[in-house]
């Protein structure tokens, strides 16, 4: 899903705040540390976020893209393996 | 620089296969240069791992919110800044 911006929507926008969970909190830092450790670039967090299927990207919620994208980044430079996070959950 | 203050100045329509950070919703418009930001490595290139050399310069460019949406209906002075690559811009 890439180029949302501009896209119609009969949904109001959620406006609300909330507090961030612990694995929100350890999304952010994740992608800090992959960042500081020359692993993946913002630039890379938001191809992968825009590689996901249109439903799924609407469907998720923020930091659910993020992930999304550091799984996707990983697994194309051969740090995981295809399957590899589910196996382990 | 290829493009200073105030100019006006086009956002390419061209289509764009892969990352980018011109959004849709500028291409084919007509702005002017609000602010030159400096010289930054291209995203459009480090999104898929590369250093994103050479760096190209970044402008915020100014554009009217009724030129962008043909159907908005706040008021006539209402603006949007959008940072643009400047090998997305031409010129007006």
């Amino acid at each position: 899903m890439q180029d949302r911006g501009g896209v119609p929507t009969s949904e109001p926008i959620d406006r609300t705040e909330h507090e961030l969970d612990d694995w929100e909190l350890l999304t952010d830092a994740l992608v800090g540390a992959l960042g500081a450790g020359g692993i993946m670039n913002v630039d890379e967090l938001r191809r992968g976020i825009e590689s996901m299927p249109r439903d799924e990207y609407e469907r998720a919620a923020y930091y659910e893209r993020w992930l999304f994208s550091i799984e996707t980044n990983l697994i194309e430079k051969g740090i995981l393996a295809p399957g590899e996070l589910e196996a382990r959950l | 620089m290829r493009f200073a203050l105030g100019q006006q100045v086009r956002v390419s329509d061209r289509p764009h296969a892969g990352h980018c950070r011109t959004p849709g919703y500028v291409k084919g418009k007509t702005g002017t240069v609000e602010r030159v930001h400096g010289s930054f490595t291209n995203p459009e290139t480090r999104a898929y791992g590369a250093d994103g050399l050479p760096e190209q310069p970044l402008y915020g460019v100014v554009f009217a919110q009724r030129d962008v949406w043909p159907v908005y209906a706040g008021p006539a002075g209402d603006r949007v800044v959008v940072d643009v690559y400047e090998h997305w811009l031409e010129k007006a």
